[in-house]
Order: structure tokens, then C-alpha cells, then sequence
């Protein structure tokens, strides 16, 4: 799928949600328990729960930021879960946070 | 669900029971605040609410309206309270169907001009009745979350449609989400109708940080408040800060203080230098921002501030009167008048792009180039740093102590005085105001108007900010051959013409 910059993804084996902040300009394949992840507002996000592959199963943190190696893609956490987050297989890991500072 | 209640649902998420609005001990909690807002959005379903007008100071109220509205599906829309009745009826025309909560001194007249209308002490209680844990919300991104009103460079102000998408791509560029530590606690003076206010609400509880709000400013107040609630982070107009630095007989001494951030119009070089001075121990922070670009596009950092105030280097230290640099969500040019872009140091009007920029207005469509950048209006140049330097508006917009005023609503109302044919109102530069509003006006031949009354027809048309301190009286305006006003003249001869005033 083209991921676009704003969109709102769910997974369908955990309650992960997520918001994609950095997109890559290609098709991928965004995932979160090893299952391709869906958009919110679908019916698909409603449906029951897949199992997950024990593979993509580390879990994500609420409010974290997740990017691949090469900093392609950045996916923000709105609800944490059991599974992993991967692009292409590739599991993401938690972006080092480098606040702004506070101007408001 | 993709609101800007998303904000919310994630701190309540994370943080459920720590105190978001108001003091430790009363204050009103994540979830509090949670539940509130899916209330309030019960009662705009309800009453079938178009819009909800808030007309009144901030406090917890303004959150709660905000996020209520956003679960509902409907734009807030902060109006001045400070409005005469005539703008306030022009305004409320926008939003028909709209509800109104309003201090309790505001309803009658609110109702007065036909608008549905309850007291904020009657929203908070019927919010907590309502209070409930979730209800049906639609997919927003691209509705209005916030209309606010600038003057403009018109007299006819204009509504800027801040989108949910514009507030979320905001926050998710500029704040870390839970990043504030329990102790902290960020003090509000700003006024709810002020883009820093919306921005201030939603980036605070996005960081899980406490806030307490200034409902009139004072500067003994602020710095009581300051003292007394252990304020860690704070934003205050270049006004606020003037005051607070030559108050009399006040302790400036506020230990717990962390961050303060500046920004709403030019902060005058003796004022932060006084300020980096005797808070040795803060961090400033100047942001700088347009209310059609949802806030903050540059900062100056306090390492910048340190740097600058620290260095002998005259284009070092020149960088205390900078805006900082670009935040890395947003892309910056600097243009000149057939749109090329220039290179560092020349200056141009400074037009920018970015998720959060707005770049709307209510009755009309967007006003982005073909490559999605925003006229800011704004003058300025960016040095080989990157730091930009604003020089002012491209227009004449009076900016007199971050509040945006058009001189044209000014010049209407001294040429609506029987005794007045022409009239010009400009900006003056003003160590505590930034800007300090004053006039020159041509009388009727014979006529007899005096400076004093003339302000007080000013005054009781419009307000008191926007009345001039001074109104001179000449034989004629500085006109070009086709009759047009020269501004910058007219500054020049009133700054000139001290002691003219009759």
C-alpha cells in the first residue's frame, strides 16, 4: 500500500493504532503482528482479532515514535499493544526522542 | 476515530490520573477531563450546535469546550470578549446555529443579538452531568477544529480555519508525547481568542502537562501565581514580559520557573536582555508564528539566547532580535516582489509550507500558491545561519502589545467624527507595547474637535486598545499624486512632531 503522511492505521492482531508521520513515496507493506495493518476508519478494523505471528510480537508503546534503519517511514503510536510494527519484515524500533524546546 | 481528541484519549491513555487543569489538589485529571469533553459533546448533539462560540477568559473551561467540540464534530470559534457589540453581531452572523458559553457578565448581551447562550459555570456542570467514557466521533482531518478572527490588513477581520489535520501535524512535529515530568506545571496568560492559547491547550496536555491560567494579567499576579502553583513553563507577549521586568517593589524571584517562551509580536532588545539578566536560571525560548500556521514555525532556542547574549560579535549577538530558526516540519523562502526566492540576506516577504499551516479563511478557498506555500505577509531575511530576522508586517498592521489591530477600523471610526475629513493611524514604536497606536487627522475648515475628544469618540466605538494615545492635527496627510496615503511619512513627521498634539 502508499502510505500517506496523516493516515491512521490499525492492526488486526492487537490493539495497536498508529498515525503515519513520515511515509516513504512507494508502495510498502506496513504490518503489526506480522498481519498487514489497516486503515481506522475501515470496517476491517472493527473485525476480529488474527492471531500474531510469535515473530512480530514485542509489543508497542503508547505515544512512541517508530522508524526502519533508514528513516524512511516514521509511525506514531496512539495505543499501544502486544505485536511489532514492520515495514517490508523489517520490525521498527523506537525513534530517540529530540524535543523541540517548548514554545507554547 | 482521527480528531483532534486523539490528543486527548492518548494522555488519558497514559495518564489517567494526573492533574491536567488547575491546581494539584481540585484540579481536573486526564480522565476528568476525558469524560467532560465526551459530556459536552452530548450536549452539542443535543441542542444541534453548528459551532460553539467561546466568548469569555480562558480557564478550564476552554479545553473542555475545545475537545467537546471536536468529539461533536463542530468547530470552536473563540471570539473577543473585549468585541463591541457591533463586531461581536458581525462575527456570530458567520456561525448560524452556533452555541454560545460566555462569562456570566457576557449572556445577556450574547443573547441580546440572538445567539443560544449559557455561562460557563452552567457548561462545566452540565459537561460533568453528561460526563461519560466514549461517544460516536467522526473522521475530522480536513473540518475546521478552531476558526480564529485576526484583524487582518483589512477592517473586515477575518475567520482563519485551523483544521484538525493542521493542529495534529503541529503537535506530532513539535512535542513528545507524555515528555513533561509530574512536578511541571505551564502558567497561561494568553487570551482563549489568541492562536498561542489553542496551541498552548493542546500541546501541554499532549506533553501531560499541567496548566493554570492568568485570567488577568498583572505582573505582581503572574509572578504570585508563579510562585505559588511551582509554574515550570510559561508564555507570556513581549508586553507581559516588559511589565513584569520594570515592575515596582514586586520579587521577581521564581525559582521554580524553567521555560519561558515569548512570542505575539517584537520583543524590544532591553527588555530581554533584562529579563536574561535576572533569570539567569531560565531557559527563553522566542517562537514565531502566524495564527494561519497554527502556531510556532521558528524558534529561538536558549542556547541561542545564551550564545547570544554572551557574544561581542556583533551578528551574534544581533540574533537576540531574531526569530531562530525554522522548526524542521516546515519549509521557509524568503521572496521578493516577482516571486523569486533569495538567497541569505536578502530580504523579501516570507512565505512557508507545512502540514500545519492553514492557509484558509472562512468564506473563501485557500490562498496557497500552486506549490503549497502560504504568503505570510511578513517581512524578513535569514542570515547565513539560517536565523530569521522580521522586519514587519508587509502591511500596516498595528501590532500594540501582540494584539493585532487594523489601522483602517481606527481611520473609519475618526472619519465617522463630523468635524474630521482625513485621518491616518499608524504604529509607533513603544518599549513596553512593541507598538503604541497614534493619529493624525485633517479638520473640517472652521471645525473645533479637540485631540481629547476625538479620542473618546474613538473610544466609545471601538475600546480602549484600540483608541490612539495620541491624535495630532495637521493641515493635510502625506498623499502621493493619485491620492494615496504614505504610511511610512506620516510615522516619520508624528515621531518628528512631538509636542503637536492639541
Amino acid at each position: 500500500m502508499r502510505a500517506i503522511v496523516g493516515q491512521a492505521l490499525a492492526s488486526v492482531t492487537d490493539t495497536t493504532t498508529v498515525i503515519v508521520v513520515r511515509a516513504p513515496g512507494e508502495d510498502v507493506e506496513i504490518t503489526c503482528g506480522g498481519a498487514a495493518m489497516v486503515e481506522t476508519k475501515s470496517s476491517a478494523a472493527g473485525a476480529d482479532k488474527q492471531a500474531a505471528n510469535p515473530a512480530f510480537a514485542n509489543g508497542t508503546l503508547l505515544g512512541k515514535r517508530y522508524e526502519n534503519t533508514a528513516g524512511t517511514i516514521e509511525l506514531l503510536c496512539t495505543k499501544g499493544g502486544t505485536s511489532s510494527l514492520a515495514i517490508d519484515g523489517e520490525i521498527l524500533i523506537i525513534k530517540a526522542a529530540k524535543p523541540l524546546p517548548a514554545s507554547d | 476515530m482521527m480528531n483532534l481528541s486523539l490528543l486527548l484519549d492518548m494522555t488519558r491513555d497514559g495518564f489517567a490520573d494526573r492533574v491536567l487543569l488547575g491546581s494539584h489538589t481540585g484540579g481536573i485529571t486526564a480522565d476528568d477531563l476525558h469524560r467532560r469533553t465526551v459530556g459536552g459533546a452530548r450536549e452539542l448533539r443535543r441542542t444541534g450546535a453548528t459551532a460553539l462560540i467561546y466568548l469569555g477568559v480562558n480557564g478550564p473551561a476552554f479545553p473542555v469546550s475545545m475537545f467537546a467540540a471536536a468529539r461533536a464534530g463542530i468547530p470552536l470559534v473563540p471570539l473577543n470578549y473585549r468585541l463591541g457589540d457591533e463586531q461581536l453581531r458581525a462575527l456570530v452572523a458567520h456561525h448560524p446555529g452556533a452555541l454560545a458559553v460566555t462569562d456570566a457578565g457576557q449572556l445577556d448581551r450574547v443573547r441580546g443579538i440572538g445567539v443560544r447562550a449559557m455561562t460557563l459555570e452552567e457548561w462545566l456542570a452540565v459537561t460533568a452531568e453528561l460526563a461519560a467514557d466514549e461517544i460516536d466521533e467522526p473522521e475530522l482531518q480536513s473540518d475546521a477544529a478552531v476558526i480564529i478572527y485576526t484583524s487582518g490588513t483589512t477592517s473586515a477581520p477575518k475567520g482563519v480555519v485551523i483544521r484538525h489535520s493542521n493542529l495534529l501535524s503541529y503537535v506530532f512535529g513539535s512535542v513528545e508525547f507524555g515528555s513533561a515530568a509530574e512536578d511541571e506545571a505551564a502558567l497561561i496568560s494568553v487570551p482563549p481568542y489568541h492562536i498561542a492559547a489553542v496551541a498552548n491547550a493542546v500541546t501541554n496536555l499532549y506533553a501531560a502537562r499541567r496548566t493554570v491560567v492568568l485570567e488577568q494579567f498583572t505582573a505582581a499576579e503572574w509572578l504570585n501565581v508563579a510562585r505559588g502553583e511551582r509554574i515550570t513553563h510559561a508564555l507570556v507577549v513581549p508586553t507581559m514580559l516588559a511589565r513584569i521586568m520594570t515592575a515596582d517593589g514586586v520579587d521577581l524571584r521564581v525559582p521554580s520557573l524553567r521555560t519561558l517562551a515569548y512570542g505575539g509580536a517584537a520583543m524590544p532588545l532591553p527588555v530581554i536582555e533584562r529579563a536574561l539578566r535576572s533569570w539567569s536560571h531560565v531557559d527563553f525560548v522566542n517562537a514565531y508564528g502566524l495564527t494561519e500556521t497554527s502556531s510556532t514555525i521558528a524558534v529561538l532556542g536558549p542556547e541561542d539566547h545564551r550564545t547570544a547574549i554572551g557574544s561581542t560579535d556583533p551578528s551574534i549577538r544581533a540574533r537576540l532580535s531574531s526569530a531562530g530558526q525554522v522548526v524542521p516540519s516546515i519549509e521557509l523562502q524568503i521572496r521578493d516582489e516577482d516571486g523569486a526566492v533569495l538567497p541569505a540576506g536578502g530580504q523579501g516577504r516570507i512565505w512557508v509550507r507545512g502540514e500545519q499551516v492553514s492557509g484558509e479563511y472562512t468564506g473563501s478557498g485557500s490562498v496557497l500558491d500552486a506549490d503549497g506555500f502560504f504568503d505570510t505577509r511578513d517581512v524578513g531575511h535569514l542570515d547565513a545561519d539560517g536565523y530569521l530576522f522580521i522586519r514587519g508586517r508587509a502591511d500596516d498592521t498595528i501590532i500594540r502589545g501582540g494584539e493585532n489591530i487594523a489601522p483602517a477600523e481606527i481611520e473609519d471610526s475618526l472619519l465617522g467624527h463630523p468635524d474630521v475629513v482625513d485621518a491616518v493611524v499608524v504604529g509607533i514604536p513603544d518599549e513596553e507595547w512593541g507598538q503604541r497606536i497614534e493619529a493624525a487627522v485633517v479638520l473640517r475648515v472652521g471645525a473645533t474637535a479637540s485631540s481629547d475628544s476625538l479620542r473618546e469618540h474613538v473610544r466609545s466605538r471601538l475600546r480602549g486598545s484600540k483608541t490612539p494615545d495620541r491624535i495630532l492635527i495637521w493641515d493635510e496627510l502625506p498623499r502621493t499624486e493619485t491620492g494615496k496615503l504614505v504610511r511610512r511619512e506620516a510615522v516619520a513627521r508624528i515621531t518628528r512632531n512631538e509636542p503637536a498634539s492639541v
